[in-house]
């Protein structure tokens, strides 16, 4: 980098090319370089986020701005009905959202990790078919499995009558009670090869000497995990915790193609996303856009409040450990 | 001496067995877990696959079974009928434009905050890196808006545009942390040699961090490929990219499992191609933001 400017400062002079000029010309090259990105990224992202932030303090009157409305946008999705009941409802459902996943995948995905990392066969391709899934569009996913979990024609009733559980044979997306748990397997089918990745890739990089000096002090299999390998993957944990919880507060794509813009049956699957692309997109109200926007800013500061506590509290356990 | 965490605590353990087999029922136990599971993930893909090929007829009869007379007409069917040669174009016509556009201006804005020193280049980092946090659909009122008054709604350059912009952030990252770790002497050598700044970019930086654009590429291609949520508000029928489409096709043939079948194929057969055919890239890519 010095050697960069260095150079720039010292390069050939050409007649009557004074430091002013040479200064003209540095600045044109980091233009060049820099402004495609700067212009694209804050003209689409940054610009449009601030505009949300702004959007949400006013009042709206179908699409023109009204009076600034301070705080109150922010005190409807609490006070007016329906989102008085709406955004409570759709908020429980993340959090129950966020706990099964990381129960089930997280759990899963450590589980998978260990166990592949001790194996010896076909350690390729069960890695690859727990990742398949991940790759697949959640809106896929979501079709695929609505389809299988169809009552009549669906794959998983048929599979349970041909091992002879046709008794366990539900109308898993139909039933209120069922609908949020089947979700959360159906999300976590296809994000435990995430985990799994992260949690191998960590496992990996433990030297096999700790498990060694375990053994040779006598320590079983599982107090050897649980007293070097699991504290070792801290950090890992945290990551995954933070990536599962932006994610889970994110979905929405997978639950559309599952079970439709309402979260259907009678909004027992009804998260966050799918209430604010609702709010914003088919909402009746006059002022949609300032709720919507009232609804943006309160999931972007929970998401991101919540990920940085987060990364806060693992850094610290972090250091603890060590 | 291999010993698996399926393996109870020694001191509860009870001394039933002789102590050396017991590796065994638990390597056995773990083997027998990971292919069970392996099935599991892949099973509902290969019934995917499977009823794509086979007849409305068949599916309804038995949810699953082989295809003895693969039913190719269903891609024919959802291809033509189902509007999937129009999702399928777009998609590919969208994803490849964003990614080459996103890319290109983070390689081009990685190197200079990389690598050079002037005034504001940390805060251009700061502030390029903090779209790494943002979530950008909350934003889809606004872009919406925007794209509607400079005439880019319903269009799939306005598309193009929000998808380069939000590959952005992630591209100046990984690149800017590869162009750093580029040795010097490489750059001072061609500029002894007379090479200008744009040719020592071009030519030594940039193929010096081809694995990492290929990464970042990559990785901007799998959500790219697979999002919903932008094409649905942002353009219009002609215009969707396959999941949307998907929808759509739903809406009109909720009936026709068949052809909505090969309609998933089609939408994920890309991402799988592409999977295998750089499973290492994308593996490594996936465990990357680790050692952040």
């Amino acid at each position: 980098m010095v050697q960069a400017e260095r150079r720039l400062k010292a390069g050939p002079t050409g007649p009557g090319g004074g430091a002013t000029r040479r200064r003209a010309r540095r600045f044109v090259l980091l233009l060049t370089f820099l402004l495609p990105a700067l212009v694209l990224y804050t003209v689409f992202i940054i610009y449009p986020l601030i505009s949300a932030l702004q959007y949400s303090l006013f009042s709206w009157n179908g699409l023109q701005q009204g009076g600034f409305a301070g705080v109150s946008n922010f005190v409807d999705l609490f006070t007016k009905y329906p989102l008085s009941e709406q955004v409570p409802r759709a908020l429980l459902h993340n959090c129950i959202f966020f706990v099964g996943t990381m129960l089930i995948q997280t759990t899963a995905g450590l589980l998978l990790a260990v166990l592949l990392h001790r194996s010896r066969r076909g350690k390729r391709f069960l890695q690859t078919s727990y990742i398949l899934p991940h790759l697949v569009s959640p809106i896929v996913a979501g079709y695929l499995w609505s389809m299988m979990l169809n009552p009549q024609f669906g794959a998983v009733n048929a599979a349970l009558k041909g091992i002879g559980l046709g008794s366990l044979a539900q109308p898993w997306r139909g039933d209120p009670h069922l609908a949020l748990p089947v979700a959360i397997l159906v999300n976590a089918w296809q994000w435990v090869g995430f985990p799994m990745l992260l949690f191998a890739a960590a496992l990996a990089g433990i030297p096999e000497e700790y498990h060694e000096a375990a053994r040779v002090d006598g320590a079983s299999a599982w107090t050897s995990f649980r007293r070097v390998t699991f504290p070792l993957l801290t950090p890992v944990l945290g990551i995954v915790t933070v990536l599962t919880f932006i994610g889970n507060f994110n979905i929405l794509d997978l639950i559309y193609a599952l079970q439709g813009s309402k979260g259907n049956p009678s909004f027992s699957t009804d998260v966050l996303g799918l209430l604010f692309y609702r709010t914003a997109f088919e909402s009746p109200d006059a002022n949609a856009i300032g709720q919507s926007s009232a609804l943006a800013v309160l999931m972007f500061v929970l998401i991101f409040g919540v990920s940085i506590v987060a990364n806060r509290f693992f850094r610290r356990m972090e250091a603890r450990l060590k | 001496m291999s010993t698996s965490v399926l393996e109870k605590p020694q001191v509860m353990a009870p001394q039933r067995r002789p102590r050396r087999r017991r590796p065994r029922t638990a390597v056995i136990a773990s083997t027998a877990l990971l292919w069970v599971y392996a099935a599991a993930a892949l099973a509902p893909l290969i019934i995917m696959a499977l009823g794509s090929l086979r007849t409305e007829q068949q599916l309804a009869d038995q949810p699953i079974g082989f295809p003895l007379h693969p039913a190719f007409e269903n891609y024919a069917k959802a291809w033509s009928e189902g509007g999937f040669s129009a999702y399928f174009i777009n998609s590919i016509v969208v994803t490849v434009s964003s990614v080459v556009l996103g890319t290109g201006v983070a390689v081009l804005a990685a190197y200079p905050l990389a690598r050079f020193r002037f005034p504001l280049s940390g805060l251009l980092s700061a502030y390029f890196l903090a779209g790494l946090m943002l979530p950008i659909r909350l934003g889809i009122k606004p872009v919406f808006f925007l794209l509607n008054s400079i005439g880019l709604i319903d269009s799939r350059i306005g598309l193009i545009c929000v998808y380069a912009a939000s590959g952005v952030p992630f591209g100046v990252f990984v690149l800017s942390a590869f162009f750093r770790a580029l040795p010097n002497e490489l750059e001072e050598a061609a500029r002894i040699d007379g090479a200008g700044e744009l040719r020592i970019f071009g030519q030594i930086m940039v193929p010096l961090v081809r694995p990492a654009l290929t990464t970042v590429a990559l990785f901007q291609f799998i959500p790219l490929w697979n999002d919903f949520f932008f094409p649905l508000v942002l353009v219009e029928d002609d215009k969707y990219t396959l999941p949307v489409g998907l929808t759509r096709f739903v809406a009109e043939f909720e009936a026709a499992h068949a052809q909505l079948y090969a309609g998933l194929v089609i939408t994920t057969i890309p991402l799988v191609l592409l999977f295998l055919l750089a499973t290492k890239q994308i593996v490594a890519g996936l465990t990357a933001g680790m050692t952040k």
